[in-house]
């Protein structure tokens, strides 16, 4: 045919074949899936690299291979709600509780802590520095109508400090308070931008602090402690989800190596996580 | 810069993997898009305008579709609880794979569609004149407009290799199975890993670069 599209054509329609190949070779996993565990997570336990400390020691002992997805805390229960993951490893222990009493998931349990920090500008401009109670200090940015950047993405960093301004009484809203609906990496840098504050998972901050011109103005109020927990989707509601996988993974992460290996994990010379698995028994719901 | 790019070529063979896992997954897009959209794009471009106003307002209207909207629809159609969900689809390169198509597929049309009908009138009359059917018409105005149909199809290429959002979505951004070059740029700025995010970023700009030089050869080689 004189189409004229030339070898050059040719060419490009024989790489587009091979690509076409080469995927179709790679499958689309359902072979896989019988080794493979689904675990729906939060960014900070990914982004911190926590899980790269855990996931292959859990790996090489059990013949697992963990795909790690890893979104916000809303985002990772809906996913685990629909049966689109075989376990979760999220901060929001409330809503997990109502969820594990609303059949979704089952054999939850405390995994371990971090704590929020409360960060912002150098010049504090909030004159927060030096106190040590979180409620306060929310009330006084309020006040002081100085900038406060939100992740407002219902994540469990976001809940965590709606809660705080529950307390406060006061309903955060106007210019100086800014909801960006982003991950924590990048509204700490939008803060760090803004000269505002925010609330941070440690981890992510220790992580970042380097490149932004934020400080902690305010750590260790008991009510910035951050639970995680870790539980199975509910294999009665979703059987073709991986239950055995699942509670392996859960075993392994709360079992005295699990806990080791998380007190171990530092980042920045900084411990990030404080293990306190209950023993199986008592933390069972 | 020349530093971020060193960075992420030593890093390891994990980054040949992203990188390839992106050529794949947008080129078996593309093709399945340029299947699709030319074939539609041709079709309605030979229509009278008016008669195709409502097809192709909707053509023009999802070449703007926000990716990460597709990547929404996508994932509710395909999981596990969703009508496909049987098919195991979610967080596997195929899923994404589907996205990209969805994406690319309008623009490859609605460009396709516009070449076309820039070219119709006349060159169909001369067709019809020396008595062709309409399968050979519809080929003698795809010929003609190919050099503009390249186009429509490295447009939407650069739809499918640029979008994060639907590929996130569906894919999940999982190490070594669906992590893509967009997914790591965005997972490593999010870890303030800012170089390795820019090397990523280079090296994707690169393979562009490539690509289209290729293409635009194609297109030169068409205008002879």
């Amino acid at each position: 045919m004189k189409t004229g599209w030339g070898k050059t054509g040719y060419l490009v329609l024989a790489v587009l074949l091979v690509l076409a190949l080469a995927a179709g070779c790679g499958g689309t996993g359902k072979e896989h899936r019988a080794g493979e565990i689904r675990l729906a997570t939060t960014t900070s336990t990914y982004d911190s690299g926590l899980l790269d400390a855990i996931i292959p020691v859990f790996e090489e002992r059990h013949g697992y291979r963990v795909s790690v997805i890893s979104v916000g805390t809303g985002a990772a229960l809906e996913i685990g709600k629909r049966g689109d993951c075989d376990v979760l490893l999220v901060h929001s222990r409330e809503q997990e509780l109502e969820l594990v009493r609303q059949g979704y998931f089952v054999d939850r349990h405390d995994v371990m802590y971090n704590d929020f920090v409360l960060v912002g500008p150098p010049a504090d401009p909030a004159g927060i520095a030096g106190g040590r109670d979180v409620v306060a200090a929310f009330r006084q940015i309020a006040e002081a109508g100085a900038v406060f950047i939100s992740r407002g993405d219902d994540s469990g960093t976001h809940r965590a400090e709606l809660a705080i301004w529950r307390q406060t009484g006061i309903e955060p809203h106007g210019a100086w308070y800014r909801s960006v609906g982003q991950g924590m990496g990048d509204t700490l840098r939008i803060a760090g931008e803004m000269q505002g504050y925010t609330l941070a998972d440690r981890g992510t901050w220790v992580a970042m602090k380097d490149r932004l011109d934020l400080k902690i103005v305010l750590e260790g109020d008991p009510v910035l402690f951050n639970q995680y927990g870790v539980m199975a989707v509910n294999p009665e509601k979703h059987p073709r989800i991986n239950h055995q996988g699942a509670a392996a993974l859960i075993d392994f992460m709360i079992s005295g190596e699990g806990q080791e290996l998380i007190a171990r994990f530092e980042r920045g010379g900084e411990r990030l996580f404080v293990p306190n698995a209950h023993p199986v028994r008592q933390g069972k719901w | 810069m020349v530093q971020a790019f060193v960075l992420v070529v030593n890093r390891d063979p994990a980054m040949m993997q992203i990188i390839w896992l992106s050529l794949q997954v947008s080129g078996l897009a593309i093709l399945l898009a340029a299947l699709g959209g030319i074939p539609l794009g041709t079709w309605l471009g030979m229509r009278p305008a008016h008669r195709v106003r409502w097809p192709a307002l909707i053509i023009y209207t999802f070449m703007g579709l926000p990716p990460v909207l597709v990547g929404l629809l996508v994932y509710l159609l395909i999981s596990s609880q969703g009508p496909f969900g049987v098919l195991d689809l979610l967080f596997t390169p195929a899923a994404m794979v589907i996205a990209q198509t969805m994406l690319a597929l309008p623009i490859v049309a609605g460009l396709t569609m516009t070449a076309v009908r820039g070219k119709d009138r006349e060159i169909r009359d001369t067709a019809v004149s020396l008595g062709a059917n309409g399968r050979q018409v519809a080929l003698t105005v795809i010929r003609e407009a190919r050099v503009a149909i390249v186009g429509a199809v490295v447009a939407g290429l650069g739809r499918a290799l640029a979008e994060v959002g639907a590929v996130m979505m569906v894919g999940g951004n999982i190490e070594g199975q669906t992590r893509v070059m967009t997914t790591a740029i965005v997972l490593e700025t999010r870890r303030g890993n800012f170089e390795m995010a820019i090397g990523l970023g280079m090296v994707l700009l690169a393979l562009a670069f490539l690509i289209n030089a290729l293409l635009y050869r194609l297109q030169g080689v068409t205008q002879d």
